[in-house]
């Protein structure tokens, strides 16, 4: 019997993390997305996709400010951004209580449509391949978002 | 230089808020509340936004055309949109509210739209 030796196959994937800590101030939106354009900038995202997720990422870092921290400046928001070859990740930590997002109404509902708020999960889930939220056992909640390129 | 720059002029019976910059959560969206609300109280109900300088808006924002155009109709007024970008109106249509506002590309037919 022939027998046969497979090479090892080594692969390697490299993945960029930035991480970003900020006190619970709506100036902190601001300040984490002019920080994230700049690492997006050499992802290789097209301009329409990186406009998707920047607004993607300001709307998930105002919910951690407003409704997670609910601006508690001594509470923390951070932001966790990895770039592999094939996506593109984001993780937004709060120190709040977490929620349900299924609890939150469709915003393009007849009935919603004159509602002042409510519309930032929902683009966060347009412009985003993958959204989801865990609430940590240690305390706050995660929302991770993915952009595949 | 503020978040959002607003420039007022009349056109007849209409008022005319030139915008640019950005409508997003804090110091934009107040400065949008605050213009809409200072023509309520100077008793302006016809009220034409010209976004064309606005680059960028975000759910606060947005939420905040909406209060605008819902505080204005309450009180007996019209808000209607003027030059949107394309991004705006990409948004707009995403969140289902060009069904909801007058959007209008031409200034002249946008003024007499009020008539």
């Amino acid at each position: 019997m022939a027998l046969v030796r497979e090479r090892p196959c080594l692969i390697v994937v490299t993945v960029e993390t930035t991480e970003f800590k900020l006190p619970s101030r709506i100036g902190a939106v601001e300040e984490v997305a002019a920080a994230v354009a700049g690492v997006m900038s050499r992802s290789g995202l097209d301009e329409q996709a990186a406009f998707g997720v920047d607004m993607a990422l300001r709307e998930a870092v105002t919910n951690a400010v407003l409704h997670g921290n609910k601006k508690d400046e001594t509470k923390l928001v951070e932001v966790v951004l990895n770039i592999s070859p094939s996506a593109l990740e984001i993780r937004v930590h709060d120190q709040g209580a977490g929620f349900n997002p299924e609890t939150i109404p469709d915003p393009t509902i007849a009935e919603n449509l004159l509602k002042t708020s409510g519309r930032g999960i929902f683009l966060m889930r347009t412009f985003m391949d993958e959204v989801d939220w865990v609430i940590r056992p240690e305390g706050g909640t995660t929302v991770r978002m993915l952009k595949r390129f | 230089m503020a978040e959002l720059n607003i420039s007022e002029r009349q056109a007849g019976d209409v008022t005319v808020l030139d915008m640019s910059g950005k409508i997003t959560i804090g110091e934009g969206s107040v400065a949008l509340r605050t213009a809409v609300r200072r023509m309520l109280e100077e008793g302006k109900k016809k009220i034409l936004l010209n976004l064309a300088g606005v680059g960028y808006i975000d759910s606060s924002g947005i939420g905040e055309l909406v209060s605008s155009y819902t505080a204005i109709n309450k009180d007996g007024g019209q808000l209607k949109l003027l030059n949107l970008t394309q991004k705006l109106q990409d948004l707009l249509a995403i969140t289902k509210l060009l069904t909801v506002f007058d959007v209008y590309e031409g200034e002249s037919e946008a003024l007499n739209s009020f008539k």
